[in-house]
């Protein structure tokens, strides 16, 4: 499978110190790889550098080919690289169909930005039935859903997740990540970042562990899930069978 | 479950994706009837009322296009109108032009020399946020009211400079003014329904929403400020424009007014901030209001204190201005009524922030 996103040698952090150091990790196209590592260890830092929030030091950053280190988020987002932000990244005055049509509001042609929207309510049910609402009015995993309906709006070649199950109750969550499953299999490349081990390794066909801004292990899903130290330092010294909370 | 979807009811009639067929007729008619009241209505004391409104309209819609959907309280505007005034004064003046129907051709040029002076003025304010701004716009205010006393070059400082006289009969004279100013109400109105529809719209409501949230998503927050504060000085120098030739001479104090500030605003708040056509009603309403007390009752200032108290009671009972108000409660009340007979899951969502089980979230996917 060819990269659609590289980083390489990648220093980057804030204020002069560094979280990153020397980084370099691959996004096959047509994977979910997701980003795991405790506290502090630089994922969301990785997502920040993706998404031209953060220029990296050292190091570059290539999508299909081309150097995107340096170009803006604006940029970036041109380029097809979508994120959905760690926290509630609605606007909670506007509603939930200006919301999603905030997602396209780089596309000039109305038309299509139309059919884009009526894509995605048939895939979201929720931008139909609370369309005039305030954003601000939904539940927690309701936001999600909204956010993800968002992203899709410009028809994202890579959808970058950071934390996508945070602040989700274990059903809820369950949804969500059935929701990713779905983008994925739409034919979408996932890059996600994910403190909860367990629901990030479930959906990875590529992990990555990060631990002190550096790459401390990179295989498969199955292979890091069944790493016995990956075991024993995140999921509790067990493995990962029970990795989505069962379904009722 | 019933969906909120059908009993949808926008806070804004005139906001909507599209209008509706009654909603076109209705419109329709009310420019019609627009068209046609000053030859119903002929006295010249309603007239004069009715051409004061209707610039309100456009300069209240043309502030709220900026810092109703932005945020921004801009509280300068009178900069942009006192400067149509005077560009119109000028062009006037320098071109020998006799008072008529063509010198209303001047009106837009003054519009956009207008909006030329709000490139420089909006480009040094909009790098303030919140209050910083609002008091950066009060300040240019009056540096520009100071600068029209001084300029004499341009303004004939406090002498006033005089305009063309219009060879109309007192009978008919309000009327090409009451048309004229009707034809830049209905484009600043157009033009907000326009930017309200478009994607640069929903940029500005983002902006207001969340300036830096918007910037992380790839709005270029001060272009699209910038654009949409110039647009604005243009609207309202046209409006600016249409007053100095109304009055026949314009002066440092009438052209550059803090009044105006203040009534244009408060208009928007009244109507309903950030709407359509909360501007249009609540200058409809405010301004007939303002001059029939100026008329009524001479002693000076009557009208501000009836306006501060008339605000007050707004901002008490509809803090939203009247438009929303009335559209909370009609959508209140279908809600109730539609919910009256559906399962108690039918009702809202959990406040935000909390978590809901997946019976909540299960209708909102489709894999």
């Amino acid at each position: 499978m060819s990269a659609l996103l590289e980083l390489q040698g990648v220093w980057a952090g804030y204020g002069g110190s560094d979280v990153l150091r020397d980084l370099t990790f691959s996004v096959p196209a047509g994977s979910v790889t997701c980003v795991v590592g405790p506290n502090g260890a630089g994922k969301s830092t990785i997502l920040r550098v993706v998404s031209g929030q953060v220029t990296p030091r050292k190091g570059t950053v290539t999508f299909e080919g081309k150097r995107i280190s340096g170009l803006n988020p604006r940029q970036i987002l041109g380029l097809g690289i979508v994120q959905v932000a760690q926290s509630h990244s609605l606007f909670p005055d506007m509603t939930v169909r200006e919301n999603v049509e905030m997602g396209g509001f780089l596309l000039r042609d109305r038309a299509e930005v139309a059919r884009r929207l009526r894509q995605i309510e048939d895939l979201f049910p929720i931008v139909v039935d609370r369309a005039e609402d305030k954003a601000g009015a939904l539940s927690g995993g309701q936001q999600r859903l909204v956010e993800f309906a968002r992203c899709l709006m410009l028809d994202p070649k890579l959808v970058v997740l950071d934390e996508p199950s945070m602040g989700l109750d274990p059903k809820t969550l369950k949804n969500v990540l059935q929701q990713v499953r779905t983008m994925w299999e739409d034919g979408r490349t996932i890059l996600l970042v994910e403190q909860n081990v367990r629901a990030g390794l479930s959906l990875a066909t590529r992990a990555v562990v990060v631990e002190s801004g550096q790459v401390r292990l990179e295989g498969t899903g199955s292979e890091v899930n069944s790493n016995p130290e990956i075991a024993h330092l995140y999921l509790g010294g067990g493995t990962a069978s029970a990795a989505v909370p069962a379904s009722d | 479950m019933a969906s909120s979807a059908s009993l949808a009811v926008p806070a804004d009639p005139l906001s909507g994706r599209g209008l509706s067929m009654v909603r076109r007729v209705l419109l329709g008619a009310l420019v019609l009837f627009a068209i046609v009241f000053p030859f119903v209505f002929t006295n010249p004391a309603t007239t004069s009322i009715a051409m004061f409104t209707l610039l309100y309209v456009g300069a209240s819609s043309a502030w709220n296009t900026f810092s109703g959907f932005t945020g921004y309280m801009a509280l300068g505007n009178a900069v942009f109108y006192g400067s149509g005034a005077y560009a119109f004064a000028n062009l006037a003046s320098h071109l020998h032009l006799n008072g008529g129907m063509g010198i209303f051709a001047l009106v837009p040029v003054a519009g956009l020399i207008a909006g030329l002076v709000a490139l420089p003025v909006g480009w040094l304010a909009l790098r303030t946020r919140r209050h910083t701004f609002v008091v950066i716009t009060i300040a240019i205010f009056f540096i520009f009211q100071l600068l029209a006393y001084n300029l004499h070059a341009l303004t004939n400082g406090s002498s006033g400079m005089s305009l063309p006289i219009p060879p109309w009969d007192a009978q008919t004279y309000n009327t090409y003014f009451y048309l004229a100013a009707l034809v830049v109400a209905v484009v600043a109105v157009a033009v907000a329904w326009v930017v309200r529809r478009s994607s640069f719209g929903l940029e500005l409501l983002a902006i207001r929403d969340d300036e830096d949230r918007a910037l992380g998503l790839g709005v270029r927050t001060t272009k699209v400020k910038l654009a949409t504060f110039v647009l604005t000085g243009f609207l309202t120098g046209m409006c600016g424009a249409i007053y100095a030739y109304y009055l026949g001479s314009i002066y440092p104090p009438f052209a550059f007014e803090a009044i105006f500030d203040v009534t244009i605003a408060l208009m928007a708040f009244f109507g309903g901030l950030g709407t359509i056509s909360g501007p249009v009603i609540g200058a409809l309403i405010l301004e007939p209001v303002q001059q029939y007390i100026t008329l009524r009752f001479t002693a000076g200032g009557f009208s501000l204190i009836a306006f501060g108290v008339l605000f007050l009671i707004v901002i008490r009972f509809m803090p939203e201005g009247i438009v929303p108000s009335l559209a909370g409660v009609l959508r209140r009340r279908l809600r109730a009524r539609a919910e009256g007979g559906a399962s108690p899951q039918s009702s809202d969502s959990p406040p935000p922030g909390t978590t809901v089980s997946a019976a909540g979230v299960a209708g909102g996917v489709r894999s």
